[in-house]
This record gives structure tokens, sequence and C-alpha cells, in this order.
């Protein structure tokens, strides 16, 4: 549980590190042509050529696609291990492995067809043999627990010639998105956590610990290949020294940057502006007085104003949220909950006064102090919530505190943090809000919502359990479960030249479709 | 009481200073330590503006007219956060060498008056105080105890008493040997009268420098507690908080750094020049 909650929160944890970078004088915002994808090409794009990645930490733990732990590290991986399906940039799962799959009527079996000739950067063929060995080994061997919760579910996997059955024992239509998690690797083979072997557009060539991993272009990829020949990411732990790199051009490409950063960066590069996909928000924990009275929780969301906070804290940058879903989980995502509380400080006050604290109340906002840009929006928001009579004071802990005390103790009043999605399932980000749910941190007990949880997870139809979720996530809008904020900005710097990221949304970083143009 | 002191200063050469030049440090002293004094004064009653409202127009805002010393990444006038943040800092100092003080003087005293074991071992208790570097020490602390402001000035009161205990145990144990002493001895005077009436007084010239030194110690070991995020706590202003905050501005907004370590090191360098002033008036008689 705590591995994939740090796993989850290593995202802001790129954010938070931000320190000063020397700035050049003669920055010109102009020089950072703002777009918001990287679709926008100017040129005949070039095979071959190589690009040098700045990641901000080492991919300290297992390169074993079912021990990755950390956010960053599957974020490169992305590149190398591929499922039977993988997700594109638009979120939806495609085949990959496999080239055609086919659900039963009753949700219960999945009949995945395998590619023909799909070939491992061994130079073997994947085999059903290995489809099965790959299943089996994540089932017992992976550290997500969401996924090794889905594939529990598996009642039986059986492979026929090319094709493989998996029979479930209860529908479960975020199924495939869990699929598309259980990386093919070849059976029996044992160095995948120093050597990895996938079926990616990218091989993996070699690693040094803290210092870079480098991938190089896997010619008999079955699907696009990919342009670049070679890719190293280089491990900055220090944020001066990725910046100075940047603006030495010994760097070619770095993501997860601050508007700081960016504002402060010289030399040649073309800024990109994605989310971070996550959701921030100033978390109340609903078991304790006064947040248990839904008025006060209400009033608080009237006295929070998002705009100014973004205008603070990001130069007006970031979406906002409603609820607890982001906007790239697309169908689920219901933009008319995004000012559903309108910053109104008489209303907030008269909703006070009207759950009996008409003088306001004192409170604590929990964060852990690494992630500054969090600590920069609870500010924001103890000074906006003053305005009301709500004394708010800020307590910065360490990470490690907050994931006992907080996280797990659930001992806290309200804390400022991003919740981050594995798969693009409505669940993933809604199902810590149902009353019995071993992540409920904010201890959100609301028996209307469990029942539609309940009745969404059940459903086969996809368009009805769309509508179930969105009704779930509006249910946590209308009692103000908690006073959402925004998907943070994440800009990404690449040298002009090279064109074609994609921002996925979820934490990956694809180079397949990066190239250099004429 | 005071002939062996004058005797020993008399003999100071003091051929560098002239003796009619005005005393600079003195003078420099005085001003910067007037000037703050004023700031952190005026900064408990009334500030330009709000300390904490924020406003998204106003971000970053250089040097001008209606915010002398502009404004920071949330818009808030700079000025009012400095009157804030230095009084913070110096109340907190000041309570700090009060505890220090009061303390290490009488555990100096009386363990340099009395001698014997309590001596032996209350002094390597500071020994060993004092090997440990003294903000390691308090961020241990901080982790047992929590942090604020209340618990900031609990940790470094404690943290400054070997200071001050030991160089007025030193001199008590020069002073208790003198003749001043014994002739009040034999006039019955009581330990504890001769100890703080007769004794104490006469370490003052030995104890208002490590006062002076001890204040500095106590306003940096502030900044750099809020600086590393464990002391003052916000939405309350703090120059090692803003000290912090103001190095990812850098190339932004230098002013924000400039005026908050500028404001740091005003009130260190007033009170050190003001003692350096003072020495020397002492001097010169």
């Amino acid at each position: 549980m705590k591995k994939r909650i740090f796993a989850l929160f290593l995202s802001a944890l790129l954010l938070s590190t931000v320190l000063c970078a020397c700035g050049d004088a003669k920055t010109e915002e102009e020089a950072n042509g703002f777009g918001s994808d990287g679709t926008s090409s100017s040129g005949e794009p070039v095979n071959g050529g190589e690009l040098v990645v700045g990641i901000s930490q080492d991919l300290g733990d297992s390169l074993d696609p079912y021990q990755m732990v950390a956010a960053g590290t599957k974020e490169v991986l992305f590149n190398v291990y591929e499922g039977l399906v993988k997700p594109d940039s638009s979120g939806n799962y495609v085949c990959a492995v496999a080239s055609d799959y086919d659900v039963s009527e009753d949700g219960l079996t999945y009949t995945f067809t395998l590619r023909e000739n799909v070939l491992f950067h061994n130079g073997d063929t994947v085999s059903a043999e290995d489809v099965l060995y790959s299943f089996e080994t994540c089932a017992a061997t992976s550290v997500e627990a969401d996924l090794v919760a889905a594939l529990s579910a598996v009642q039986n996997i059986s492979a026929e010639g090319n094709q493989v059955v998996i029979t479930l024992s209860e529908p479960n239509a975020a199924f495939i998105c869990h699929v598309g998690m259980v990386h093919i690797v070849p059976a029996d083979y044992a160095d995948q956590a120093t050597a990895p072997v996938g079926t990616g557009p990218f091989k993996f060539v070699s690693r040094s610990v803290q210092e870079s991993l480098v991938v190089e272009k896997f010619a008999e990829y079955w699907g696009t290949p990919a342009y670049l020949d070679k890719v190293t990411f280089k491990i900055f732990e220090d944020p001066n020294a990725l910046m100075s790199a940047l603006s030495a051009g010994s760097v070619d490409m770095a993501n997860h940057l601050t508007i700081d950063q960016v504002d402060a960066i010289g030399g040649d590069f073309v800024c990109l502006e994605g989310t971070m996909n996550l959701v921030q928000a100033l978390y109340l924990n609903n078991a304790v007085e006064p947040f248990s009275n839904e008025k006060v929780r209400q009033a608080m969301s009237h006295a929070v104003d998002v705009d100014a906070i973004l205008e603070l804290t990001s130069a007006g940058y970031g979406a906002k949220l409603g609820t607890s879903i982001y906007p790239s989980f697309g169908k689920y995502f219901d933009e008319s909950l995004v000012g559903y509380y309108e910053y109104d400080v008489e209303k907030a006050k008269a909703l006070l006064a009207e759950a009996g604290y008409p003088d306001g109340f004192s409170m604590k906002i929990t964060i852990p102090s690494n992630y500054t840009p969090h600590m920069n929006v609870g500010e924001v928001i103890a000074e906006q919530l003053s305005q009301v009579g709500i004394k708010a004071t800020i307590e910065p802990v360490e990470w490690e505190t907050w994931l006992t005390d907080v996280y797990a103790g659930r001992n806290f009043d309200s804390t400022v943090i991003g919740f981050t999605a594995n798969t693009l399932y409505a669940g993933a980000l809604l199902n810590r809000f149902m009353s019995d749910n071993e992540s409920n941190m904010i201890n959100y007990n609301n028996p209307e919502y469990d029942a539609l949880m309940k009745q969404a997870a059940a459903s086969t139809d996809d368009a009805e359990q769309t509508a179930l979720y969105k009704e779930a996530a509006a249910l946590l809008t209308t009692t103000a479960a908690n006073i959402y904020v925004q998907d943070m900005a994440d800009f990404l710097l690449i040298k002009s030249g090279v064109e074609g990221y994609q921002f996925y949304p979820m934490y990956v970083m694809d180079l397949a479709t990066v190239h250099y143009v004429q | 009481m005071n002939v062996f002191r004058f005797k020993n200063q008399k003999e100071r050469p003091e051929s560098l200073e002239h003796k009619d030049s005005p005393n600079y440090y003195w003078v420099i002293g005085m001003a910067i330590s007037a000037l703050m004094l004023v700031l952190i004064l005026v900064g408990y009653v009334w500030t330009p503006y709000s300390t904490t409202e924020m406003s998204g127009r106003e971000k970053f805002l250089s040097p001008c007219l209606s915010h002398p010393l502009g404004t920071d990444n949330f818009g808030r006038d700079l000025l009012s956060r400095i009157m804030e943040g230095a009084g913070s800092t110096f109340l907190i100092a000041l309570c700090v060498i009060l505890i220090g003080g009061i303390i290490g003087t009488i555990i100096g005293s009386l363990t340099g008056y009395f001698g014997g074991m309590a001596d032996v071992v209350l002094m390597r208790v500071c020994d060993a105080i004092t090997a440990f570097p003294s903000i390691l020490l308090a961020l241990v602390l901080i982790a047992v105890i929590g942090m604020g402001k209340y618990q900031i000035i609990l940790i470094l009161g404690i943290l400054f008493i070997p200071s001050f205990a030991r160089v007025v145990r030193g001199e008590v144990a020069k002073q208790r040997t003198l003749n001043y002493v014994q002739a009040a001895r034999l006039m019955g005077a009581s330990h504890m009268r001769i100890i703080f009436l007769h004794i104490l007084p006469n370490t003052i010239q030995v104890l208002l420098p490590i006062l002076t030194i001890g204040f500095n110690n106590a306003v940096l070991a502030e900044a750099s507690m809020s600086y590393l995020g464990v002391g003052v706590l916000p939405p309350d202003a703090s120059l090692g908080r803003m000290l912090s905050e103001s190095q990812t501005y850098l190339a932004k907004a230098p002013w924000y750094a400039l005026f908050t370590g500028l404001a740091i090191v005003l009130m260190i360098l007033g009170p050190s020049l003001l003692m350096e002033g003072y020495q020397h008036r002492k001097r010169k008689g």
C-alpha cells in the first residue's frame, strides 16, 4: 500500500523540489513558444538522431516490470515494455501484443488473439506461453495492489494456438485497463531487474546507477518504429543541475518543470504544456468536527477562490477541477462541476453561520513540506479562509510523517495533496471515497455514494456505467467532500527542431513519436 | 573595586585610535539598531499593508513608491512582511538569550564559585552540548517536541545555556580569589550575597559581549531553522522562511532575497557595532 502511494506521489515530488535556476537575463518568454501539444509540426520528420532526456530521479528500484515502484521508473520503461493492449495518447486502450480481442456478452470471458511475429528484444518470438507466464508472474509478484486485486478475479487463463482466453469470476468493466498493465516478458528470463527485455519500440542497452539509462531503437518492432536511434535518460537529482545542463545544451529534453523553471531557462527550447494528471485538493477529514458538517465544507468551498490560487501559484496555468476526476479522464470528466461553488465570501459566511460557526473556527492544514506546490497552494487557501473567519495554520511535515499520520493514521484536520490514478478508469480515482475502502483517508461516509459506486462497478454497459460514475463524482461535489483545486500544469522543454512529443493522460513519457525535423 | 580592570585597560595600546575621532562604531551601530528597532516596534502595532493579504495583480512588483521594497510571489508587501518577520525573529532571539542568559549565568556563578563535583559534572554536560552542532541538535529536538514559535524559543534557549554558563563560570572563578571577595567574606556576607551582589556586577564586562554574540547567534539560528522549514509556521512571516522562498525567484525578483537578507544582516550588524563602540568608549574612559 505504502509503496503504491509512494509511487503515486512521485509525480508531485518532481515538481516540488523547485529551487532557483540561474536565469539568463536575456530570456524572452516569446522564445518559448507555448503549445498545448507537440502535434503542430513544421517540418518533415526524419529518422535517426539521438536525444538526451533529463529525468529528476534515479531509477532506484528494480527494472522488472512487476517490481517497478516509482512512477518515474514506469514513465521511462513505458518505452520498453508493452502489454497485450496499451494506452494511446488519448487514453484509449489499443491492441499491442494482441492483434485483436473479444469480450463475451456477460463480460466474463476475454479472448485475445496474439499478433503474428511479435519479437522480444532478445530476438525470440512472443508465444502464448510467454503471455501465460507473464500473467501468472504478474499476479503472483506485482507490487501494484490494484492490479493484483483485478487479477485475483481471473478464474482461468488458457492458451489455444495463438489465442489466450481469460475467464473472470465476475465482470469488471475496467479489466482491459489492467490487462494493459501486465507487461509481456519472455518466459523464464531471470534478469529483468537489471537487463529488461520487452516488446516495446525501444530496447534496453545499459544502465549506470544514479547516472543514466540508455535505450536504442528496436528495428524489428511490430508497429510503427521509433524515429530516434538512441535515447539517453540522464539523472539529475538536483533540479539546479538539470536546469544548468539544459541551458548548457547537454540535455535536449526535460519534463515535469514548473513555470518558474521554464521562465528562467535560456537557450533554444520549445515549451509544451500538459497537466500532471492528478487531483490536487484541500482534503478534509470528514470524520472530525467541524468538517463532518456538510454546510461547513460547502462554506469553505465558497470561500476558496481557485482562479486566484492558480494566478498566485502558477501564473494561471493548471486545470480547475470540481470533483475527484481530472480532464484527461475524458468521458468521466464533467465540465459542469468546475465552478459549482462560485467564489462568494458572503455566502460562505452565511453558510458558516447556519452551520453554527458564525465566528469561524481554527483548523490545521498538514502538508508534506517537500512538495513546494502543495505548500504554496496551502498558504493561499489559508489566507482565503481567513477572509471568512476561519483561522487556518499550516503544519509542514516530513513525507514519511505524512504517510503514517495523515494517510495511514487519518489523524489530521485537512491536507493539501494530489491523488493520481494508475489506470484511466473512474474507479481508480473514485473508489477511495467509498466508506469501507482502505484508502478512504478522508473518512467520507455517504451510503448513497457507496450504492452508486457498487452499482457502477457491477454494470456491464459502458454508457450506463459512465453515467453512474459521473453521478457519483457529482455527489462528491454537491456534498463538498473536499475543496477541489486543480490538476497542476506540467511543463516540458524540448530542443527546438525536435517534435512529435505527445502528452498522455497518465504518467508516461512516450518517445516513439519524437523525431527531428528537417 | 574595578582597580585591576582599569589598570589592565590602561596598558592596552591605543596607537591606532585618535583620542578625538568620533566613535564610528557607536554612531553607525546606533543608527542601524535604531532603524531596525523602529521597524520592529512599529511592526508590532502597524504595518503599511496586511502581511497576509495576497493579490495576483501585484505579484513580483519591483520596489516602487507604494511598495518601497516591492512585493513577493503572492503579491504581499515586502516591507510589511519584513517588519513582521524581523519582529518575530527579534522576539524569539530576545527570549532565547533571556532564557540562556539567566539560567546560564546562575549555573555559571554557582559552579564557578563553589566548584567541586557539581562543577565538574555540569561543565562536562555543557561540553557535551556544545560538542554537537547546535542546529543539528535543535533539529533533533524539534522532531521530538514539534515545531512552532514557542518550541523554538525553548529549544534554542536550552542550547544557549552552556555558552553563558561557561564564560560566567570562568570569570566568577577568577574573581572569587580576589581581595574584595575575601574582604566581603570576612565581613560575614553570605555566599549568595557575594555571588550576586559583589561578583556578578563585575562580570558585566564579559557578559555584555557574549549577550551580543548570543543575540546574533539566536537571530541566525532562528533564521536557519525557519529557512529549513522547521521554525515559524506559515502564514506567519519569518525572515528565514522568506529567504528560502525567495531563492526560487532569485532571477525574477532579486529584491525579495536582497531585502530579506539585508534585514537579517542589519539585525546582527547593529548590536555588534554597538558592542564594539561600547568597548571603545570604555577604553577611552
